[in-house]
């Protein structure tokens, strides 16, 4: 079936905004914050970072002002969706003991229901590629599920990738895969954007029946075909999955790693804003009477020291085995464990390391000294 | 919530110091008294998670008969918070459990063959089920050989047991330690030695080895050395562990989550992996 496109104006996202609202939906999407754009609650358009770009580079992130009016004119930002639907701090479960013995209950917890308003092509493939893992496997993870089920997702296709973006390398982008509610792409041409908008599923479907919008006229799609191309081949970074693969599973040995654990500060930014990242820690806590007892999930960071700490003593000692775990789990094992890459060339790790830390640099550096001996 | 996520609530029904610093615990579930419910059906080599009201949840191998319907046998260490914890609790007393988790030995695979079982220190509490198994279903196998090394005398673990199996005819039991003392009249050594001195027929033998990271990759290679192919050799590993249920990724091994594609693994998968530093 050839899903039919239309044609919004700003005042049509406002009203898929009030509607979303409407139905229940916390409506979040991209802010300014901190000289970054985050992800946090939005009402309307305006709450939007209009007319605001940034300029990404190796360990380095500026917003700029751009010279139109877009409102999705950015690229990505420190924050992955991941905080909405895998929270950093999760409560797991309750404990009493009491003179009634042990009791073990299940947290009663309202589930949010997010409208998640922005969301990239490459954010979308992170959100699939977690679904895997929460979801797919054995067992699947009832607080991850019950957000996820709720979820709206407005994906935004991206026509200006920034320096560090490899999205195309990866299949994650510019253009939003399936498993969107709706997509739209803005178009610039006129001082005013406007937006080409796709349902993507029965809900996403009928909100845009309510804007009573109009059909897209073909030269825009002419045009929006040409950006997507355009983008494509603006790439900041590129990346061979397959190749990236066997060079790490040939170069595990490598004395690479070495090299890079004296650059590597272990400060686990990589893995926090990475939107595939999984990794977690619990915590207990317990009350000073001493009753009831927590136990919290935590984001943990496989770059933390005592994250492999088992009999007494943690396994990857150096930080060039915590890098060399870190990179071949996103470009190697991933592919063994859930049959895809647990990369979608988003480029976040590459712009948030503080000491400029490339991983597709790496994996040039790889290839090179393997082919050299 | 899915058991396998939020723990039930066992009761103590025994505790007993095995050697000073490790003891058994068996649980049973409160409702298979009163409900004739039963046990949560495990196969050799499978763990549970053990949790402690108030301090933490540790995985620990299951070391007591699959035939076992009433308690649930756990063989504990005190190395830290968690495992200390678990040595205050006494009969009567609970605790959290979620399990069973993991692969399992595969004793399918022993049919008609000579199963050798490599235990070093608190590792003959993981295939001590397996041993049982293997006892249960005897006549299938052709032969049936124990070799168990521990540190000391006084760090045996099921020295009872060990004796009486010694003394019976279904399962050869070798024994060496690492130190001599004088109360040990038996062999000192470590246990690669005993599978040196073991008059193996390659072709028919199958291998599960359990213990020390360092134990289980020098036994390996002594079975290798014998004549024996990876396939053949399995071994059980350990490694830093929240969830048990795949999402945490402490646990994880190179490609593998030990977790659920372990712990229990055959030795040609992991070999590598075993022979690298800092996996
Ligand atoms: C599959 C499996 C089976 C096991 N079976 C047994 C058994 O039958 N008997 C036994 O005594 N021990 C067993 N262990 C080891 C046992 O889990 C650790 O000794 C225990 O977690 C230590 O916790 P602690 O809080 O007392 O120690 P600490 O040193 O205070 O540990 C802190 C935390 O680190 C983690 N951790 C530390 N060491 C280990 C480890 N070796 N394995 C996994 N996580 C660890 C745990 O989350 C623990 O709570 C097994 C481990 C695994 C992975
Ligand atoms: S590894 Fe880096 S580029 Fe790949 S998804 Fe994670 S943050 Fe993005
Ligand atoms: S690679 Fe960079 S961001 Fe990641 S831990 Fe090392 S220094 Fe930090």
């Amino acid at each position: 079936m050839q899903t039919e496109v239309v044609l919004l104006q700003r005042l049509h996202l406002d009203l898929l905004l009030s509607q979303l609202q409407a139905a229940g939906y916390q409506t979040v999407g991209p802010v300014v914050r901190d000289q970054a754009i985050v992800y946090d609650r939005i009402q309307s358009t305006a709450d939007l970072p209009m007319g605001i770009g940034d300029i990404q580079g190796k360990g380095s992130y500026r917003l700029r002002s751009r010279d139109d009016a877009a409102l999705f004119g950015y690229v990505v930002g420190p924050q992955a969706w991941k905080k909405y639907l895998y929270p950093p701090r999760q409560l797991l479960m309750r404990a009493e003991q009491n003179s009634r013995g042990l009791q073990i209950t299940a947290p009663d917890q309202e589930v949010p229901k997010y409208a998640m308003i922005g969301v990239r092509g490459c954010e979308l493939k992170a959100i699939q590629i977690q679904d895997r893992v929460f979801l797919e496997g054995p067992y699947s993870d009832d607080f991850y599920r019950e957000r996820r089920e709720q979820i709206f997702i407005l994906a935004v296709n991206c026509t200006e990738p920034g320096n560090t973006c490899f999205c195309v390398s990866m299949e994650a982008g510019p253009a939003a895969g399936p498993g969107y509610d709706l997509a739209i792409t803005e178009m610039l041409e006129t001082a005013e954007p406007c937006y080409l908008a796709r349902a993507g599923s029965a809900k996403g479907a009928e909100l845009l029946k309510h804007c009573n919008p109009s059909h897209a006229p073909a030269t825009l799609l002419e045009k929006e075909n040409a950006l997507w191309t355009a983008a494509a081949a603006q790439m900041g970074r590129s990346l061979n999955p397959e190749q990236a693969s066997a060079a790490l599973k040939s170069g595990y040995e490598s004395t690479h790693w070495k090299d890079v654990g004296e650059r590597c500060l272990s400060c686990s930014n990589c893995t926090l804003v990475c939107p595939t990242c999984f990794c977690s820690g619990v915590q207990e806590v317990t009350d000073l009477a001493g009753t009831s007892s927590e136990r919290w999930r935590e984001w943990d960071s496989c770059f933390s020291l005592n994250f492999t700490l088992t009999a007494g003593r943690p396994i990857r000692q150096s930080p060039g085995a915590r890098y060399r775990q870190w990179i071949s789990h996103k470009l190697a094992f991933w592919q063994d464990q859930f049959d895809q890459s647990g990369c979608v060339g988003c480029g976040r790790c590459i712009t948030w390391c503080p000491v400029g830390i490339d991983l597709t640099s790496e994996i040039e550096a790889l290839n090179a000294l393997q082919t050299k001996t | 919530m899915s058991p396998a996520l939020l723990p039930e609530v066992w009761r103590i029904s025994d505790f007993r110091w095995e050697t000073p610093q490790t003891f058994s615990l068996s649980c049973e579930k409160p409702e298979v008294q009163t409900r004739v419910q039963t046990l949560n059906p495990f196969r050799p080599g499978q763990f549970n998670m053990l949790y402690v009201f108030g301090v933490g949840e540790v995985p620990i191998s299951i070391s007591g008969s699959p035939e076992n319907t009433s308690a649930q046998i756990h063989t504990i260490r005190k190395v830290g918070a968690v495992t200390n914890a678990l040595a205050e609790l006494k009969p009567g007393q609970s605790l959290g459990i979620r399990g069973p988790f993991g692969s399992a030995w595969p004793l399918h695979k022993a049919k008609g063959k000579d199963l050798v079982i490599v235990a070093g220190g608190l590792g003959l509490a993981p295939v001590r089920p397996v041993i049982y198994a293997a006892l249960a279903m005897r006549s299938e196998i052709r032969s049936l050989t124990l070799l168990y090394g521990a540190r000391q005398h006084a760090e045996i673990l099921y020295a009872d047991e060990l004796l009486s199996w010694q003394t019976g005819a279904e399962i050869a039991v070798h024994i060496t330690l690492d130190q001599a003392t004088q109360s040990w009249q038996g062999r000192v050594g470590v246990v690669t030695s005993l599978i040196q001195a073991q008059d193996l027929d390659a072709d028919r033998t199958l291998a599960l080895i359990c213990g020390p990271e360092i134990m289980m990759r020098y036994s390996a290679h002594t079975f290798l050395e014998k004549g024996l192919k990876p396939e053949q050799i399995y071994v059980s590993l350990e490694r830093n562990m929240q969830c048990a249920v795949g999402f945490c990724g402490h646990c994880q091994y190179g490609p593998h989550f030990i977790c659920k594609d372990g712990p229990v693994f055959r030795y040609d998968k992991v070999q590598s992996l075993l022979n690298t530093r800092e996996v």
